[in-house]
């Protein structure tokens, strides 16, 4: 059970450059993969084609193969694959439906668009709500809240349609420190509690080794590096493409280049 | 039609909510009491002269009826949007059949207005904050709108890409009808109180199409 991307390429519609080229990439259930890159690697394309809207919505031509628990995602309608894999972006307002008058149904947004039962509905948005301990907030309107606060209700909105696989598209960038510690607990307690398999794309690389079993370094469109996260992101690869490592591993490297021995139990 | 819409704003309590509706009405009701009172063609019966103008019964007459007519629609949809929870009317509307995007059309545009607003407001305060003068006389207020119009603008439009495919993968398109979240009560009363109001809207365009309300103003 796995979400695939099988040597993708993509491209925009009216680009002259491809923003994915021969990309192959596996996302296991219960997996949680970084995805780290210089501006304009192609990282947010990467989620948009994982989850089927690029180019079912945005348009553009897709070359290789996309699959969810092997269902290939070319030629199927957004509702088919939304049920499949979620995608949370990085402005919290943009993507609230502008339309619930209160968090609890705005996070009741997709299962009611599925037309369930509304016993399930009710049942799928207060586990989101619970899962991600927003209960606090289930009063509030959403066009009121705090942009951490409004991005954990987004993404409280996107587990309520119990995706297998969740798609984070750097969901911490637009936020301060404060709330960008919020999203990253919510992250962590959300891969734990729902089991789904989650592909982070993030520019905070300490978010990554954080939360990250493995992690991918995706330069040009292309990939560079795929491996254990405590691997990839001590790599020399990563300085060389401008992504800055995390800090323990600058904290590492500052030590060792005053001449001391690094011992490995420092690391803890 | 107007004294009924303001005896049900008074009877219903929302009648102090008009204020605003009342400032915006403003201008418009003013333009029109003097453009027709004073450029009403044709007219003959002059009341007064101001310089090279007339104010003339026949366009004071005409600027009464066009205001009134104004006020009672204005006052009508303050009284409807005052006395009417949009979720709730979003939720009968969505009971009775109304597809999901005509409801989210609505709901969705009652709740961007006053987050444009607060928008604009945080623009023209990062604006204010970066020195430019947006206070003071209406030139300079007028000369204020224009760097605010662009970033508010783009910002919206940026936003409905990404809207758009939040709304796609939250199962937006998905096909058949949504759940419904509350039903609301419609008593017996208020089903005869619709009916009775849509027959008397047919009964009224027939008589008028009839020639029979020629007698009203």
């Amino acid at each position: 059970m796995s979400l695939e991307l099988h040597d993708v390429s993509y491209r925009y519609a009216g680009a002259a450059e491809p923003s994915l080229r021969r990309v192959t990439l596996r996302l296991e259930r219960g997996e949680v993969l970084g995805v780290v890159g210089p501006n304009g690697a192609g990282k947010s394309t990467l989620g948009l084609v994982a989850v089927g809207l690029a180019p079912a919505t945005i348009g553009g031509r897709l070359g290789g193969r996309v699959s969810i628990d092997g269902m290939v995602t070319s030629g199927k309608h957004q509702h088919e694959l939304a049920v499949r894999a979620g995608i949370l972006f990085q402005q919290p307002e943009a993507q609230l439906s502008g339309s619930a008058p209160t968090v609890w149904e705005e996070v009741a947004f997709g299962p009611r668009n599925l037309g369930l039962p509304l016993d399930d509905v009710i049942a799928r948005a207060w586990t989101a709500i619970d899962d991600l301990a927003i209960g606090h907030l289930v009063e509030r309107d959403p066009g009121r809240l705090s942009g951490g606060q409004a991005q954990l209700v987004a993404l409280a909105s996107v587990l309520a349609l119990r995706p297998a696989y969740l798609i984070l598209d750097e969901p911490t960038s637009q936020l301060d420190p404060e709330g960008a510690t919020l999203v990253g607990a919510a992250i962590q307690r959300a891969a734990e509690r729902t089991g789904a398999g989650v592909l982070l794309v993030e520019h905070r690389t300490d978010l990554i080794e954080r939360l990250c079993h493995r992690a991918a370094l995706l330069v040009e469109g292309a990939l560079r590096i795929v491996g254990p996260a405590t691997e990839v992101l001590a790599e020399s690869d990563l300085d060389e493409a401008g992504v800055g490592p995390p800090s323990a591993v600058r904290l590492r490297r500052a030590i060792e280049g005053a001449g001391i021995a690094w011992r490995a139990e420092w690391r803890a | 039609m107007l004294a009924l819409t303001i005896a049900l704003a008074f009877w219903s309590g929302t009648w102090r909510g008009f204020r605003p509706y009342l400032i915006v009405l403003t201008p418009l009701v003013g333009s029109i009491m003097l453009i027709n009172t004073f450029l009403y063609p044709g007219a003959e019966q002059v009341l007064l002269s101001v310089g090279p103008f007339d104010a003339t019964r026949e366009g004071l007459t005409a600027a009464a009826q066009a205001a009134l007519r104004v006020i009672a629609f204005a006052v009508s949809v303050g009284l409807f949007a005052l006395s009417t929870r949009t979720d709730e009317l979003v939720d009968d509307l969505e009971q009775r059949g109304l597809g999901r995007r005509p409801v989210f059309v609505v709901s969705a545009a009652v709740g961007t207005v006053p987050r444009l607003a607060e928008r604009a407001r945080e623009i023209v305060d990062s604006q204010r904050a970066r020195g430019m003068d947006t206070e003071g006389s209406v030139l300079r207020r007028v000369r204020g709108l224009l760097p605010l119009a662009g970033p508010l603008v783009l910002s919206a439009l940026t936003e409905v890409e990404q809207r758009t495919m939040a709304l796609e993968a939250r199962a937006f398109g998905a096909p058949g009808r949504r759940t419904i979240l509350r039903h609301h009560p419609d008593t017996p009363a208020q089903r005869a109180l619709r009916w009775g109001l849509a027959a008397l809207t047919v009964a009224l365009i027939g008589l008028a199409l009839g020639g029979h309300l020629a007698w009203l103003p």
